[in-house]
């Protein structure tokens, strides 16, 4: 009987501590699938410092994470897309007060095969491409081959930044709906004949397996490549954009420490060492005026 | 006593029977109010007759289900194209072929067959099918209707399989009996004799797999590349009902117009599945009566 009691205590005090995690220290992040792989690395180095603190990182995309932080379902979404205005006058209603802090810059990376003979576009010519205007690579100097479309689902903040950035209008109803970047990349490798985009920190491992398109702004100008830190930064490169996270309200706590951690120097290097970029003092005048972080 | 206790399970039997009912209405029921918003702003011929979906559209939404309602037929005919004489052929070796261990084994790796996980199947479909159908047909990727109807194919097998030997087991022994003291050879006997006996089960079990097939998401979302627009041929990509409801309901915001519309798209499969199931009972009630 006493060694069942002392059982009982044990699996007790097990079950309290876990309720304790649950309730207190576990942080909740949610959303992008560009984010999800950096997010979850700067996650494990800050728990390795803070033994006792908790963080679970999830995905589902930027659109999951935003609606998630409405429905107060998680405390931080990441987001590679900003969220609109439609979005936050449904978190205000529902008593929600988003704030916006910027972590990294990506340069979303327009990515062929290695066999395609093409390596820079046009921003314009780019754009034409996916709306399924340009539909052979013949037209844009290649090899004459159909040209395969491989984007991402409506509930992506990459699929909705590549709209409105580049295309300014609807993606060519031939476009693949890929599940992830991951799956894009494959593909790519794979597809003599496909077109892609995805966020830099993914293509930092693949750079010898596929194309890295350069691009330029209009038909005159320079062609930069994403992997160029300098010219993302200054945004030289055209598809230059923050990747950001929204919490409710002024953070506080876990989620302000956390944030902390994201833009001091060492989460900054841990941005860099996943292929993504430091942000510029532009945006960090942003963070310091929207969240009081820099 | 006993009486009181008989008519209480005999109560609790006539309840659950009552819940499937009751449970099948409920979700027609949902299905039909959560759709009618829907078409307080789209038109009703708009959603049945126009290829063009793309509510999220930068430019205009637009609501139109024919190219989904193609790519999901596609899907669920290249399938039973595939699995129905395969799995007819493969159950009249199992009843009527096979040696008993051969059976013994066979058969319950049907049925495991059965168990696997829909992801997986999707996942071979993308690293194993995909390439392959690459390489037969030459084309640059795999990911097409052809992918999703081998894909299903393989998930209806069990189905068709396991019910139609079941089916042709259940065969009375005196028919084949009878067949063979006719002279007929063991060939004559399963083909003329014991396959139209068993037609009934036969149809049934290969409209289960239809309604396996038509249903099935994540597979078809993996291996078909969904896009959205009209599908040309079984070489290029479709993306099936499912698959759109899967991919746009995680992040639609509630109670808008596309969130009513995607209700819309599950009434229409509700109401496709139930013509099936209906259409394969009466079939085989003409049948059995023919048959008697």
């Amino acid at each position: 009987m006493r060694r069942y009691l002392g059982i009982l205590a044990v699996a007790s005090m097990f079950l309290a501590s876990a309720v304790n995690v649950n309730a207190q220290d576990m942080l909740q992040i949610k959303g992008s699938d560009t984010l999800i792989n950096l997010v979850q690395r700067l996650a494990e180095e800050y728990m390795e410092k803070n033994p006792g603190k908790y963080i679970a990182v999830t995905g589902g995309g930027s659109g999951t994470g935003i609606a998630a932080l409405i429905n107060g379902k998680c405390d931080i979404a990441n987001a590679s897309r900003l969220m609109k205005p439609k979005e936050i006058t449904q978190a205000n209603e529902r008593g929600a007060d988003p704030k916006r802090v910027v972590i990294a810059m990506d340069g979303l990376s327009v990515i062929t095969n290695l066999k395609n003979s093409v390596t820079k576009l046009t921003k314009d010519e780019i754009g034409k491409i996916f709306r399924g205007e340009i539909t052979n690579w013949k037209e844009v100097g290649g090899t004459d081959m159909a040209i395969t479309l491989y984007g991402r689902q409506s509930n992506s903040g990459t699929f909705v930044f590549f709209r409105d950035a580049i295309l300014k209008g609807d993606y060519s109803q031939k476009m693949n709906r890929m599940n992830g970047n991951a799956q894009i990349v494959e593909a790519i490798k794979q597809d003599m004949s496909g077109i892609g985009y995805v966020g830099v920190g993914y293509v930092k491992d693949a750079s010898s397996q596929l194309n890295v398109v350069k691009v330029a702004s209009s038909p005159g100008a320079d062609y930069t490549s994403p992997l160029n830190s300098n010219d993302v930064k200054s945004g030289k490169y055209p598809l230059a954009r923050p990747l950001n996270q929204y919490v409710n309200g002024s953070p506080k706590g876990a989620t302000r420490d956390f944030i902390a951690f994201e833009l001091s120097p060492e989460g900054q290097k841990i941005i860099e060492q996943e292929g993504f970029f430091p942000i510029p003092d532009e945006y960090r005048d942003f963070n310091r005026k929207s969240v009081g972080l820099e | 006593m006993i009486k009181f206790k008989e008519k209480l399970i005999h109560g609790i039997f006539f309840f659950n029977g009552l819940l499937v009912v009751i449970v099948l209405l409920g979700i027609f029921a949902l299905l039909v109010f959560t759709s009618i918003p829907a078409f307080k702003e789209i038109s009703l011929r708009e959603f049945l007759f126009n290829s063009n979906w793309n509510p999220t559209s930068y430019v205009k939404s637009s609501y139109g289900i024919v190219a989904m309602l193609v790519s999901t037929f596609m899907v669920t005919l290249g399938a039973l194209l595939i699995a129905v004489p395969l799995g007819i052929g493969t159950a009249a070796y199992l009843s009527d072929v096979a040696s008993t261990r051969v059976r013994e084994i066979a058969k319950p790796t049907v049925e495991i067959l059965a168990g696997i996980p829909s992801v997986v199947i999707g996942f071979l479909g993308i690293v194993l099918v995909g390439p392959f159908i690459a390489k037969v047909f030459n084309l640059h990727n795999g990911l097409n209707a052809l992918n999703g109807s081998i894909l299903l194919a393989v998930m209806a097998l069990p189905t068709i399989i396991s019910l139609s030997e079941d089916a042709l087991k259940s065969v009375p022994k005196s028919y084949e009996e009878a067949s063979l003291a006719l002279g007929a050879t063991h060939w004559q006997t399963l083909v003329r004799v014991k396959l139209p006996a068993a037609l009934s089960g036969i149809i049934a079990a290969c409209m289960l797999g239809m309604g396996r097939a038509i249903g099935e998401t994540m597979t078809v979302l993996m291996a078909t590349g969904c896009a959205p627009a009209m599908p040309e041929s079984f070489l290029g990509a479709v993306r099936t009902m499912t698959s759109s409801i899967a991919i746009e309901l995680g992040e639609v915001p509630y109670n808008t117009t596309h969130y009513y519309a995607l209700f819309g798209i599950g009434l229409v499969l509700f109401i496709i599945t139930f013509l099936v199931n209906m259409s394969a009972d009466i079939i085989l009630h003409r049948y059995q009566k023919v048959a008697k």
